[in-house]
């Protein structure tokens, strides 16, 4: 399997994991070693980043793991820039899970904030992924703005329902220059299967792993099926969208050119 | 002027009817309600709090409970209340910082204020919740945005619990750092609403049910509605509290709300709720408002006993206190002040917390962050 690179940076694992609604810190770092992450979010208002003994942070230092801060709570781009503004300063990174929900039950980001920030943010130098509904147009500009990445859903966050924007998410993939990492409604390992099929380059998980019976197992059955869902991909998957390819290659010689 | 008002809404409901439709409610609206797989609307709300329900509370049990779990996850917060005075110009035949009641009055100094968020913190409470009677003079506007000023550094959340203010006023209590605010209707009966608050500012029912538009409209992050459960028919109440959340929650979109379940508890004064309710109707009440609105945030107090919070816990509520004080200066020691009510869970937070972790879900004490807003 091809590394994933976003901004210059590789991970081997194309799963991302989120670290809300575990039953407990431990659950949630046996869970986070069990998938096979790089890439954690943290929501900032949940860790104090100014205390050395935060009980999450503490939880995930772990040397194979990156943190991704998310802006979760925010309502625009300028509580969203002074957020990301602390989260640099604190945790050392300038990597920023954007995210803008106004709406505080649907958790539905903000595309004009979002956008607004992105531009911001990244002139202050920060490597941007923003969380989005999967609009494709807005996914090209905020590639014209400097994102490192496109983070739209598949349903609304927290849905568990799986990859309902599937139209929308093809034509990002199609159009896209900067990684596809779907986001929210990831509800079961075939939905991160098939979302890696349709060729996204990684996938975001939270409460399907951290309210299972058992997280952590349930951890290990999204590395797999990630993994599953982009090896089928890599090695061009049949699939009804594309046409089939005949199983022998065809002899043009035996056409009657005539 | 307000642009929008729950008046408009509630005015076109009769308390006579609504009580009807509740003790009218049958088996088939419940079976109805519950196998919705669509949001629910106030009239379903109405079979999930009617006696028809009753039969149906394990059923009712497990859809709140995986509700809650999906959209809060295996976690509960944490919060604790700091009453700042019990300065109280109300008549509230229930309460026992009415007016006419005898007791020391406090109102707490910057010093003491201090001394409150030292104890406070040593528990490890980074949510507050402040509280006051209502004294425009002693407690007004001003008096509490110089409270949250010495607070807010200490505190990642700041909710309040105090006499409804005009708009402008939540206008400029929100920049001091002021989250949430709570406001208890205590009842939507409004010709009995005049009884139990007959003199005071809070004698004025319209000026406390639009208290919600107020804040919204100034842009608020949290609203906490409730009733005084027991005060007038508690199922009647309850339905009432639905209507308005779910004006509330089409009205103002960026705003979080909650709901809490006082239920009337001895006062000062002996006061007898005329419609008592059972902690079983309380559990009743929790998963109907789960299972009404996913989001919303429920909460449970220490009114409540240890035995009934320990039991119930999981099926619905998202937030809790632990190790409450009712009285301004409580924490520290003071024990001139006479406590609004009686507290019945008086474990320690770290001895709840504990209780909390035992049954597998994290204790969250931090879920908001100054630098949000």
């Amino acid at each position: 399997m091809n590394n994933l690179i976003i901004a210059g940076k590789e991970f081997s694992s194309r799963l991302f994991l989120g670290t809300g609604k575990f039953g407990s810190n431990e659950l949630m770092r046996n869970s986070v070693i069990a998938s096979g992450t790089e890439m954690v979010t943290v929501a900032l208002k949940r860790v104090d980043v100014w205390k050395e003994d935060d009980d999450l942070l503490l939880h995930l230092q772990l040397p194979t793991i990156n943190l991704l801060p998310n802006t979760s709570g925010v309502r625009n781009a300028k509580e969203a820039v002074l957020a990301a503004q602390m989260a640099r300063e604190a945790l050392q990174t300038n990597w920023l899970k954007l995210e803008i929900h106004p709406d505080p039950r649907y958790l539905l980001p903000d595309p004009i904030e979002t956008l607004k920030a992105t531009e911001e943010l990244v002139k202050l130098g920060f490597i941007v992924l923003p969380y989005i509904n999967a609009d494709p147009v807005l996914c090209k500009k905020l590639e014209d703005v400097g994102t490192a990445a496109v983070m739209p859903l598949g349903s609304p966050i927290g849905s568990n329902n799986g990859i309902q924007t599937r139209a929308m998410l093809e034509i990002i993939i199609e159009q896209s220059n900067v990684p596809v990492i779907v986001d929210a409604g990831i509800g079961a390992p075939s939905h991160a299967a098939f979302a890696m099929e349709l060729g996204a380059d990684a996938v975001l998980v939270n409460t399907a792993v951290a309210i299972a019976g058992n997280p952590v197992a349930m951890a290990e059955a999204f590395k797999l099926a990630v993994m599953s869902g982009r090896m089928a991909f890599e090695n061009k998957l049949v699939t009804s969208v594309n046409v089939a390819r005949a199983s022998s290659p065809f002899d043009l010689s035996l056409l009657d050119i005539n | 002027m307000l642009k929008h008002s729950f008046s408009k809404i509630f005015n076109q409901y009769s308390w006579e009817e609504v009580c009807n439709r509740i003790f009218h409610s049958t088996e088939e609206d419940v079976n109805r309600a519950l196998n919705k797989n669509s949001k629910l609307s106030p009239e379903d709300f109405i079979a999930l709090i009617s006696p028809a329900a009753k039969n149906h509370l394990p059923e009712m049990i497990n859809k709140s409970y995986s509700l809650t779990r999906k959209r809060f996850g295996n976690t509960m917060q944490m919060y604790i209340p700091m009453y700042l005075s019990n300065e109280c110009n109300n008549v509230c035949t229930y309460c026992g910082f009415s007016f006419g009641n005898k007791l020391p009055r406090i109102t707490l100094t910057d010093d003491e204020i201090l001394n409150e968020i030292a104890v406070i913190k040593a528990m490890g409470y980074e949510h507050i919740l402040l509280v006051t009677g209502e004294d425009n003079l002693k407690v007004g506007v001003d008096y509490i945005a110089h409270a949250i000023e010495i607070i807010r550094p200490h505190f990642s959340h700041i909710s309040l619990e105090v006499q409804p203010m005009e708009k402008d006023e939540y206008e400029k209590l929100i920049p001091f750092g002021l989250n949430t605010v709570l406001v208890y209707q205590e009842t939507y009966h409004e010709l009995n609403y005049k009884t139990y608050h007959p003199k005071g500012k809070k004698s004025n029912f319209n000026f406390r049910l639009e208290t919600a538009d107020r804040l919204g409209e100034a842009g608020i992050h949290k609203i906490g509605l409730g009733v005084l459960l027991g005060l007038e028919d508690w199922r009647a109440d309850s339905f009432f509290t639905a209507l308005h959340l779910q004006y509330l929650n089409k009205t103002y979109w960026q705003t979080k709300y909650s709901v809490s379940f006082p239920r009337l508890r001895p006062a000062e004064g002996a006061f007898k709720p005329k419609d008592p309710m059972s902690e079983k109707d309380l559990l009743q009440l929790i998963c109907a408002f789960r299972i009404f609105d996913e989001n919303v945030e429920l909460s449970l107090s220490t009114r409540e006993s240890p035995t009934f919070r320990d039991k119930i816990f999981e099926l619905g509520i998202t937030s809790m206190s632990a190790g409450s004080k009712t009285d301004p200066g409580g924490y520290a020691g003071n024990k001139h002040a006479l406590e609004q009510f009686h507290i019945s869970d008086e474990r320690t937070p770290s001895e709840v917390a504990e209780v909390i972790r035992s049954r597998g879900y994290e204790v969250v004490w931090k879920d908001w962050d100054a630098v949000m807003q």
